[in-house]
């Protein structure tokens, strides 16, 4: 009872908490301070089209590359919780009853269209609402697709191991390289590659690489994720 | 603009009673799937915004894969439910 | 378009409510997960100006006048990656749930009072 009503007391003060905030919001008629940089320079300093793309992966790459740390972490955090130890091996094991004839077939001819789609996301990424993160999202998709459909299906960790490790660590080495050519302030800089003709795909330097090795890293991560929960 | 102000409504009204439900209904299926139902109207709201790369990040991983994720992890503690009947 | 703090606040508010008095522990997490939907709302709306486009320059006009014509992208970046944080932390936090579960296979977390004195 007394905990009930120290819940009703927090959510009333939460309540008026929220009444403040909401009641000192100015409505906003144009852009200011650092926005305004970013709208203004985005297009001719860094070559892209979709200026939340130039903010995640050059101006703000930094906090990108610490949010794919913690996405890393989290997975290896799951995986460790989850591996699976010797006595729960005999414990767990159902009768595993195969999907339907119409979802396998499905299936197999969805899956490629699936990745080949994530792919198109995160490579245009720089041109067109997307990139690493949602394109590695659709791909983790085509990974649980064929968990559905194949109840025995096992993902070839050593293959993921490699194609997760080889991303990070290039996009480090990529950031890496910025440092070194235009001096101090300048990590995971674009202009290692040359920014090429506005609104082409091979253009805005090394964007669509970096954005392409975030897809990766992140689908395979997710894939993990969904792999580790999904043993039983 | 007045249409876009009654279907951002309507939505709110859908988002607000379906995370209620999430909260209230004991069924962990359906509250799961309330959850998901939040996500996506969320993602519309996102697309009338402006913010196209957030409604795609929002369906893509919000109402997709974290919706499965919830409801993978529902079958692993699948069994208190049937001793607790 | 104030409209959208308050649904934003009102999910928030419903999502500690849920935190505070459920006590099945996939239900608190679930709660968690309105929490971060009615914050990100608030977030996103933050950066919203009206009349103005989405920050996508496919047009030269709006290359020339991008100051002019667009919404604030910096809250919308800021929520793209808090989403991607918030199904791993999802995630990790089912993954207690589960290794909790396989402890003592309740999910009430008034079961768990290893802690209390």
């Amino acid at each position: 009872m007394i905990k009930k009503l120290f819940a009703a007391v927090l959510l009333v003060f939460m309540a008026v908490m929220f009444y403040q905030l909401y009641s000192n919001i100015t409505e906003k008629s144009e852009l200011s301070g650092v926005a305004r940089g970013y709208a203004e320079r985005g297009a001719s300093e860094l070559g892209t089209q979709n200026i939340v793309t130039s903010i995640v992966v050059t101006y703000r790459g930094l906090d990108t590359l610490g949010e794919v740390s913690v996405l890393f972490i989290a997975a290896t955090g799951v995986a460790v919780l989850l591996r699976r130890r010797k006595e729960d091996e005999e414990y767990a094991a159902p009768s595993k009853r195969q999907s339907s004839e119409i979802l396998q077939t499905g299936t197999k001819l969805l899956t490629p269209i699936i990745v080949m789609f994530g792919v198109y996301i995160f490579i245009n990424g720089h041109l067109s609402p997307g990139g690493g993160f949602q394109g590695g999202a659709v791909i983790a998709s085509a990974v649980l697709l064929l968990f559905l459909s194949d109840v025995n299906y096992k993902i070839n960790h050593g293959l993921f191991n490699i194609i997760e490790s080889f991303s990070g660590a290039f996009y480090v080495l990529i950031g890496i390289l910025g440092l070194l050519l235009f001096g101090a302030n300048n990590f995971l800089d674009n202009r290692i590659l040359p920014l090429g003709e506005f609104g082409m795909l091979l253009s805005a330097g090394a964007i669509p690489v970096i954005y392409s090795l975030v897809g990766l890293k992140v689908g395979t991560e997710l894939a993990s994720i969904i792999d580790n929960m999904k043993k039983d | 603009m007045e249409l876009q102000h009654g279907i951002i409504i309507l939505m709110g009204i859908a988002m607000i009673l379906s995370a209620i439900l999430a909260m209230v209904v004991k069924d962990l299926i359906s509250s799961v799937i309330a959850v998901g139902v939040v996500s996506l109207f969320a993602s519309i709201i996102y697309l009338l915004l402006q913010a196209p790369d957030v409604a795609m990040t929002e369906a893509a991983i919000g109402a997709g894969l974290s919706t499965l994720i919830f409801l993978y992890a529902l079958h692993k503690t699948k069994d208190a439910e049937e001793e607790n009947d | 378009m104030n409209i959208i703090h308050i649904i934003g606040f009102i999910l928030m508010i419903i999502g500690f409510w849920g935190l505070l008095t459920q006590k099945n522990m996939i239900k608190i997490v679930l709660a968690l997960a309105i929490v971060e939907t009615g914050l990100q709302l608030v977030m996103v709306t933050f950066g919203f100006i009206k009349g103005h486009t989405a920050p996508i320059l496919d047009s030269s006009e709006l290359v020339k006048g991008a100051a002019e014509m667009i919404v604030d992208p910096v809250p919308q970046a800021l929520v793209l990656t808090a989403i991607v944080i918030g199904v791993a932390v999802n995630a990790l936090m089912l993954t207690f749930v589960i290794r909790l579960y396989q402890k003592k296979k309740t999910l009430s977390i008034t079961e768990y009072k290893d802690l209390k004195w």
